[in-house]
């Protein structure tokens, strides 16, 4: 709305404000009375995105479902959600998904010289040695866990 | 320098990033409701599978073949062809993107000592953290980066998936090889009156002696064309466009032959062609719709019958929109009486800017459809699958035949990749 100046004696124009308009702007609670204005305005800022905050590479994170016991003691539980990235190399101590025999599965690597073992985080669970003949990849490494309290 | 970044395989190549088991194995994935075969992996095709067969044609030997078949999972292949373009966005700003699996690539006033080296890069970038096989061709014009595409493919183990046309010699010599008909923009048609001219590899287009045969017969784009062959760039990266016209067409898993059920299918058609142009801010001038008799045994009743409606103002309106094509199927309803139909579908062409809309004098859209259709898109999008839906649709969705079908392991949150920690 704007006020036509020059002949602001004479008549008053009204504009019509317009509602289609997309853009969102943040919402100062600021109130209307006169004082000193609330410095935190300045340090306004937009709301977190964890999209920006946990997923450094976007283009090659994926969201994987756990089913299964194994790693409860590095705090991966059934049902926990992971996020895994491709791009990260994998290295010793690292938790990856590992696509071994046929199958998808999470273990934290352990490199000692020319040997790469799958630690389970459970003590119910055997070390899967990682042979020549292993038809097995790392498929990405696990940067988070997301679970349901 | 330009390249051409093309994904091997592509359908086939996206169903295997989320099920290894099947690297190495024929993989075939088919078009909607399951009809025919476009997609094969390498070791499909070295099996002798045709593409675009007809999936109960060759059903017993995908059988004994072990040959893994999918359904279209087009959520997974749009998702996985998202990431791989913005992946190539990282290596040079200047990406267009071609289709779904191939984008032209420039390098100008880029700094690159070694392209054969940094096409590695991006091939094993996408490799790594997609999974996605590419193929890349350099040159220093974008047909010639199809023609050296081309050769990277065919020759995956010398050239590494990677291949660089950067003197005359090697122009030359891939343009010999090069088959007329595997030129980029050269059609079954042209094809055959090139043959009858005995022009054929692409080195025979580009000889002095055709130049003027080219211009009488293809104009001026058979003129660049043969510029871009011999080495002189005449076609830039063009910016992405709005699309000319919209079509949804859809096989149906049976043949349709009353009216309501065909009236249902067009109406879901419009409705979503409408939302495609409020999509992309257009507005249409023209409504077709087609219907379709089709049987796979005798490809000669194949029949198509159509009609349109021009519309007196440029619409992206889902009421006007779906009047229009429920009028022109009642026509042709009419006319056909007593036929079944396996295909129906609507385009809406004769696309103009929705902000460049024309005011008409007479015949204008009831204003109040602008701010309906807000409405409906904002709450379709809140709420998903296209819940609000006009009197016509039917309430049940109908489905498309997808036996076959993988997760959307990358566009639903309930369909993420499941991994067992025993």
């Amino acid at each position: 709305m704007s006020l036509n100046s020059k002949h602001i004696k004479q008549k008053l124009t009204f504009f019509t404000p317009d509602f289609e308009s997309e853009i969102k702007i943040p919402y100062i609670n600021q109130g209307v009375s006169a004082g000193f204005p609330s410095p935190a305005l300045d340090f306004l800022e937009t709301a977190i995105d964890l999209n920006k905050e946990l997923i450094e590479n976007q283009k090659t994170t994926f969201y994987i479902k756990v089913e299964g016991h194994s790693m409860i003691d590095a705090g991966i539980n059934d049902k926990d959600i992971l996020i895994v990235d491709r791009t990260l190399e994998p290295s010793d101590k690292k938790i990856a998904v590992c696509f071994i025999d046929g199958e998808f599965t999470v273990k934290r690597l352990k490199l000692e010289k020319n040997c790469l073992f799958l630690m389970p985080e459970n003590q119910n669970y055997e070390p899967i040695k990682i042979s020549e003949e292993t038809n097995f990849m790392i498929w990405g490494i696990v940067t988070y866990v997301i679970k349901k309290i | 320098m330009y390249a051409l970044v093309d994904c091997n395989n592509f359908y086939a190549s996206c169903e295997r990033v989320f099920q290894p088991q099947y690297n190495g194995k024929p993989v075939v994935v088919l078009s909607n409701n399951d009809g025919c075969i476009i997609s094969r992996s390498d070791e499909a095709k070295a099996l002798g599978i045709p593409m675009a067969a007809p999936e109960f044609k060759i059903r017993e030997m995908l059988k004994q073949n072990n040959v893994k078949v999918f359904s279209s999972n087009y959520a997974l292949y749009g998702d996985l062809s998202q990431r791989t373009m913005s992946i190539l966005g990282d290596f040079t700003p200047n990406v267009e993107i071609y289709s779904i699996d191939e984008a032209f690539l420039n390098f100008d006033g880029m700094n690159i000592p070694d392209y054969d080296d940094y096409g590695k890069k991006i091939k094993n970038t996408l490799l790594k953290g997609l999974s996605l096989p590419v193929s890349i061709g350099f040159a220093p014009t974008k047909a010639l980066s199809k023609v050296a595409n081309k050769i990277a493919r065919k020759y995956p183990e010398r050239t590494k998936g990677v291949y660089v046309i950067d003197t005359d010699e090697k122009r030359i010599k891939a343009l010999k090889w090069t088959k007329i008909e595997d030129v980029w923009g050269i059609g079954h048609r042209m094809k055959k009156k090139m043959k009858v001219k005995n022009i054929l590899t692409a080195y025979d287009f580009t000889e002095p002696f055709y130049e003027s045969w080219i211009k009488k017969e293809m104009g001026v784009i058979g003129l660049r064309l043969r510029k871009e062959l011999l080495g002189e760039s005449v076609l830039g990266i063009e910016e992405p466009a709005n699309k000319k016209s919209i079509a949804i067409t859809r096989s149906f898993p049976k043949q349709l032959y009353d009216f309501d059920s065909l009236r249902e299918r067009v109406s879901t058609f419009a409705s979503v062609c409408a939302e495609k142009l409020r999509k992309q801010e257009s507005c249409c001038h023209t409504v077709i719709v087609m219907l379709g008799t089709m049987e796979h045994k005798t490809p000669s009743t194949k029949q198509y019958y159509h009609n349109s409606i021009t519309l007196p103002f440029g619409t992206d309106s889902t009421l006007t929109i779906n009047q229009a094509a429920i009028r022109i199927l009642e026509k042709l309803y009419e006319e056909n009486k007593g036929q079944r139909f396996k295909k129906a579908g609507v385009i809406v062409t004769q696309l103009t800017n929705t902000n460049e809309k024309q005011l008409h004098l007479f015949e204008e859209e009831n204003p109040k459809h602008l701010s309906l259709m807000k409405t409906i898109d904002d709450i379709n999008k809140k709420i998903g699958d296209r819940k609000i839906k006009l009197g016509t649709q039917d309430a049940k969705t109908w489905n498309m035949k997808q036996e076959l079908l993988s997760a959307r392991y990358t566009t639903r949150f309930d369909e993420i990749l499941v991994v067992k920690c025993h």
